[in-house]
């Protein structure tokens, strides 16, 4: 059975978590539903593992969906870059919806267990699918299906506040899925096709025209505002701050990831980089947007009073650390947005958690309420800690290889602004990360607030939270997995992408 | 590949989780920082005769990437450096014993546990072999020094860690970190190597720009305006004033401009860089303003601190001005001043635990009811101000050469008044203590502090005469730092 199902792992890939989903919706009570969610989670590591493992040694795999060959039927096309972005999916995945049981009982209630990890299962397809799918227009469905799914999973929240959140969600979203349509029907029409390689095939044909031109513009945009790169940004800090902690762990390790994994895709990988940045000079966009992202999403944090909004923002501007390199349009740039996509699903995941573990036991997450909290909860803290330390950058984390591969990535091209720009997002990170660190261990807990005895997040968590704490720490001494990988990954793509315009 | 430089670094860390683990029983955790500090200083003092010998023991523990990998490699500087820090972590771990207990600190265990963190990663410092290295081991440092500058946990402690932590990670994050990628991308290495890796590819103003970057970058080595943060951490325990806040912390500062000046600009390069003319002229400024500064302040501490942010200058003067004497000048007075210095703080301390006094104006006539501990006082006074029978002397002299020789007259009038201003900021302390009357009766009832506290005063003060009799130990040791001159040659030696 193995060998029949290995030449399927693509397939594979999204059919788990698509099957899962209706599984878990007829299995009522919500325990089975959670164990069907836990190992089609692991599953799909397990394939995603597979996957890197193939296209590192073979190169990239192409999968004809139900036998239909590429121009008619959907392609799917594994190369480096599709699996690394299917691991860091995965693996937060795998991390999260086994090890937090406890969690989402309290959070999301016994009656309505089952629908909340079907859902959770209908966005972890959506989104491999995104990072798996050769085609554009199955992309889009792709994008839909996680979109969709994370609108209803953010309104799980228990405050009011989450309904509203979830709807300025879906509002921003659906904006930004209609721009990515209106792109994929332009480059349809002019191209008449909608299998990606096939497109970037027929694109130096008719680049000149408008419509292509529309069609790149209309595509960025709307990516734009999936990724929340600045200023299509204002969806995101209501969205994760309002979400139930697992759901906001588990989308901000991956859904920004996958979107930016597909904004890369499509200008890299459809349009080219000689298209996209020698020729309409999307640089002159996106660097602006990253830097000033990582600036006000940096200075935004540090005026938070709710510590998950706080973090919220700060993942505006880590996303804006990508959307940086990757408009460095360099293979040091390209590589080094993906290694920090990589460690900071690692080190987000990581803090949301913990910050879920918190609310649990305290009932409250404002920065006054942690005040003490790092006697009471030591382990818990100890990972947000480390996960900290991390976003800023400390060397022996996973964040100091990205900052360390972006710096370099900046000083090549001699662009000092935004060498200054990352070095002040490090530093902004130091000032509110440092303000959690002072409550935490600084202050008194004002009477009452917190019980004497010592409490921890629930096991589940407190060892979800480890793994992927202690995954960031690993990234930061052996990069063979994170830097390796995408440096591979990144020349993969730019000479795909420079080969077509020869 | 020799793994005692990796031993050395790494013993400590062991040691940290014996203290941890031996946390419910004080004499026993007290014995494993005690036996962790031998077998530091017995790993540094090993590696001695190999490296005067011209060796350098070398140790490559892991790569991260193909860029970045942790690595040791042990030469005369960083194992000078470190034979100080461990040296003197023994007798702080004598001192602190006194010093903890007789005030019945809370948290000890966390106390000596960070304790022997931070001297593995000054260690590290000692012995990286390339910039990564450093800079790891230099950011660990200020992470674990944290929670002991914090230790009070009260409103002043957190103030002052707020300004402990920003000042000193964020120059590293601004600038350090920048400096050594653009080193990366220049010279295409960050290991440390003899003569420099720059000269040739860089050119003179990316270099000034590159040495301002690392000058101001490592705010350890407290440089003025970069300073505000060595006042700030005074409102820790007395012992990590001493050990950490005189040598460990600082020194690993002033160390790692003088490695970068050494082993990756190179005297050559530094000499072409008109930059780095006015960098030594900014330290002189240092030099003289926080010696006034330090004059009028009237808490012992930070009246020691200000001192010190004084002094760390004469070392970044010495390194950046890059001829023999200079750097000899350099190299020395990090042992020099970090013998007299830590005296100085353990007296502050032993002050306080005995009689609980912080100001200056309260210590009339306190010699003659503690007569060791201010009569060490004294001679780790000398030693700082640089005048016989101290080892003091030695590094100044060198230091003045080294003006001399560069004709900077004027850098040599900073090097003097900032002596002569520490000694009008020490002497009348030391002379009041011992011709001033007592302001009230009540000070008569004053004893000496707890025997260990008075032991480790007077090993310290022992150390710093000694070093007097001792320079040319170090001058032979350093000897290759300065071109390869005899150190019978080198002018002002005492054979």
């Amino acid at each position: 059975m193995i060998p029949v199902l290995s030449g399927h792992l693509p397939a594979l890939q999204v059919v788990i978590p698509l099957i899962c989903a209706p599984v878990c919706v007829i299995l009522r009570p919500g325990r089975a539903a959670q164990a069907v969610a836990a190992l089609g989670a692991l599953a799909c590591l397990a394939v995603a593992a597979l996957l890197l493992l193939e296209t590192s040694m073979r190169g990239a795999q192409s999968y004809a969906l139900g036998g239909w060959a590429a121009p008619w039927g959907i392609e799917y096309r594994v190369d480096l870059l599709s699996a690394f972005v299917l691991v860091i999916v995965t693996v937060v995945a795998a991390v999260v919806f086994p090890l937090t049981r406890s969690s989402v009982e309290r959070e999301v209630g016994a009656e309505r267990r089952h629908l909340f990890y079907a859902l959770l299962m209908l966005c972890l397809a959506g989104m491999t699918g995104i990072a798996i799918t050769g085609d554009l227009f199955n992309l889009f469905v792709f994008l839909e299906i996680a979109s969709l799914s994370s609108y209803v999973l953010v309104a799980f929240g228990a405050e009011a506040k989450a309904k509203l959140a979830a709807l300025r969600y879906l509002v921003a979203g659906t904006v930004g899925a209609t721009f990515v349509l209106i792109g994929i029907g332009l480059l349809y029409a002019t191209t008449g096709t909608l299998n990606m390689a096939d497109i970037a095939g027929r694109l130096p044909e008719v680049g000149e025209r408008a419509a292509v031109k529309s069609a790149f513009a209309f595509l960025v945009i709307g990516l734009a505002i999936k990724m929340a790169l600045f200023p299509l940004h204002a969806w995101l800090p209501g969205a994760y701050a309002c979400a139930p902690s697992v759901v906001g762990a588990f989308l901000a390790g991956s859904s920004t990831k996958v979107a930016v994994y597909a904004l890369v895709r499509v200008v890299f990988g459809v349009f080219g980089a000689d298209y996209a940045f020698a020729r309409l000079s999307v640089d002159w966009v996106l660097l602006p947007c990253a830097a000033l992202g990582v600036i006000v999403g940096g200075i935004a944090a540090l005026y938070q009073n709710d510590v998950r909004r706080m973090f919220a923002w700060s993942s505006v501007a880590q996303v804006a650390y990508m959307a940086l390199g990757a408009a460095l349009a360099s293979a040091a740039g390209l590589s080094a947005a993906l290694v920090h996509m990589m460690n900071h699903a690692l080190m987000k995941s990581a803090i949301f958690l913990a910050l879920g573990g918190i609310v649990l036991r305290t009932g409250a997450l404002s920065v006054g309420s942690l005040a003490g909290i790092g006697r009471r909860m030591p382990f818990t803290l100890a990972a947000l800690l480390v996960a900290c330390l991390g976003l800023v950058g400390i060397p022996g984390s996973a964040g100091f290889i990205s900052k360390w591969y972006l710096l370099r990535a900046a000083l090549e091209r001699d662009a000092w602004i935004l060498v200054v720009v990352i070095v002040a997002g490090s530093l902004l990170t130091v000032l509110y990360a440092g303000r959690i660190v002072e409550a935490a261990w600084l202050r008194k807990p004002s009477p009452g607030a917190l019980p004497a005895r010592r409490i921890e997040a629930p096991a589940g968590v407190l060892a979800a939270l480890w793994l992927l704490a202690g995954a960031s720490l690993w990234l930061g001494i052996d990069t063979s997995l994170s830097v390796g990988v995408a440096e591979r990954a990144a020349l993969e793509l730019l000479e795909v992408s420079a080969a077509r315009w020869r | 590949m020799s793994a005692v430089p990796a031993i050395a670094a790494g013993v400590p860390l062991v040691g940290a989780f014996a203290i941890a683990l031996a946390g419910r029983r004080p004499n026993l955790r007290e014995g494993a920082t005690f036996a962790t500090g031998a077998a530091l200083l017995a790993a540094t003092a090993s590696m001695w005769p190999a490296v005067a010998a011209g060796e350098r023991p070398r140790f490559v523990a892991f790569e991260v990437s193909r860029v970045l990998r942790i690595a040791f490699e042990v030469e005369p500087l960083g194992l000078l450096f470190a034979t100080v820090a461990s040296v003197l972590w023994l007798a702080t771990s004598l001192f602190s014993v006194g010093y903890m207990r007789g005030l019945a600190e809370h948290s000890q265990t966390r106390f000596y546990a960070c304790f022997a963190v931070s001297l593995a990663a000054s260690v590290g410092v000692a012995f990286a072999e390339n910039l990564f290295t450093l800079f790891a081991c230099y950011e660990i440092l200020t992470l674990a020094t944290w929670p002991l500058v914090t230790h009070h946990e009260d409103d002043k402690a957190r103030r002052g860690g707020r300004v402990y932590a920003l000042l000193l990670l964020g120059p590293s994050i601004a600038f350090l970190l920048p400096a050594i990628v653009w080193t990366h991308s220049i010279a295409g290495t960050l290991a440390f190597e003899p003569g420099g890796v720059l000269s040739g590819s860089i050119s003179p103003g990316a270099a000034g720009l590159l040495l301002a970057l690392y000058v101001f970058g490592i705010a350890k080595a407290a440089i003025m305006p970069l300073h505000r943060w060595l006042p700030a951490a005074m409102v820790a325990p007395t012992p990590v004033s001493a050990l950490l806040h005189a040598v460990a912390v600082v020194k690993a500062g002033v160390f790692s401009i003088a490695k970068v000046a050494i082993y990756i600009f190179g005297p050559d390069l530094l000499g072409e860089t008109s930059a780095t003319r006015w960098l030594m002229y900014l330290a002189a400024l240092g030099i003289v303003i926080a010696a006034i500064v330090a004059g009028r302040q009237d808490n012992l501490k930070a009246r020691l601190a200000w001192s010190t942010v004084s002094q760390l200058s004469y070392v970044t003067l010495g390194a950046l001005m890059a001829n023999a004497p200079a750097t000899l000048g350099a190299g020395v007075h990090i042992v020099m001043h970090a013998g007299a210095k830590i005296t100085l703080f353990f007296c502050a301390g032993a002050i306080l635990v005995a009689s609980g006094k912080t100001r200056v104006s309260e210590l009339d006539g306190i010699g003659r009811r503690m007569p060791i501990t201010m009569g060490a006082f004294t001679v780790a006074s000398l030693g700082v101000v640089g005048l016989p029978p101290a080892g003091g002397m030695w590094s100044k002299w060198q230091l003045a050469l080294g003006t001399l020789e560069a004709g900077e007259g004027v850098l040599l009038a900073a090097l003097l008044l900032g002596s002569l201003l520490s000694f009008s900021y020490l002497a009348p302390i030391c002379v009041n203590a011992f011709y001033r009357t007592p302001a009230s009766p009540s000070d008569r009832a004053i004893r000496e502090a707890p025997w260990p506290c008075t032991a480790a005063i007077a090993v310290c003060a022992l150390l710093v005469l000694w070093l007097f009799t001792a320079p040319d130990l170090l001058y032979r040791l350093l000897e290759p730092l300065t071109g390869g001159v005899g150190a019978g040659a080198l002018p002002g030696t005492s054979s």
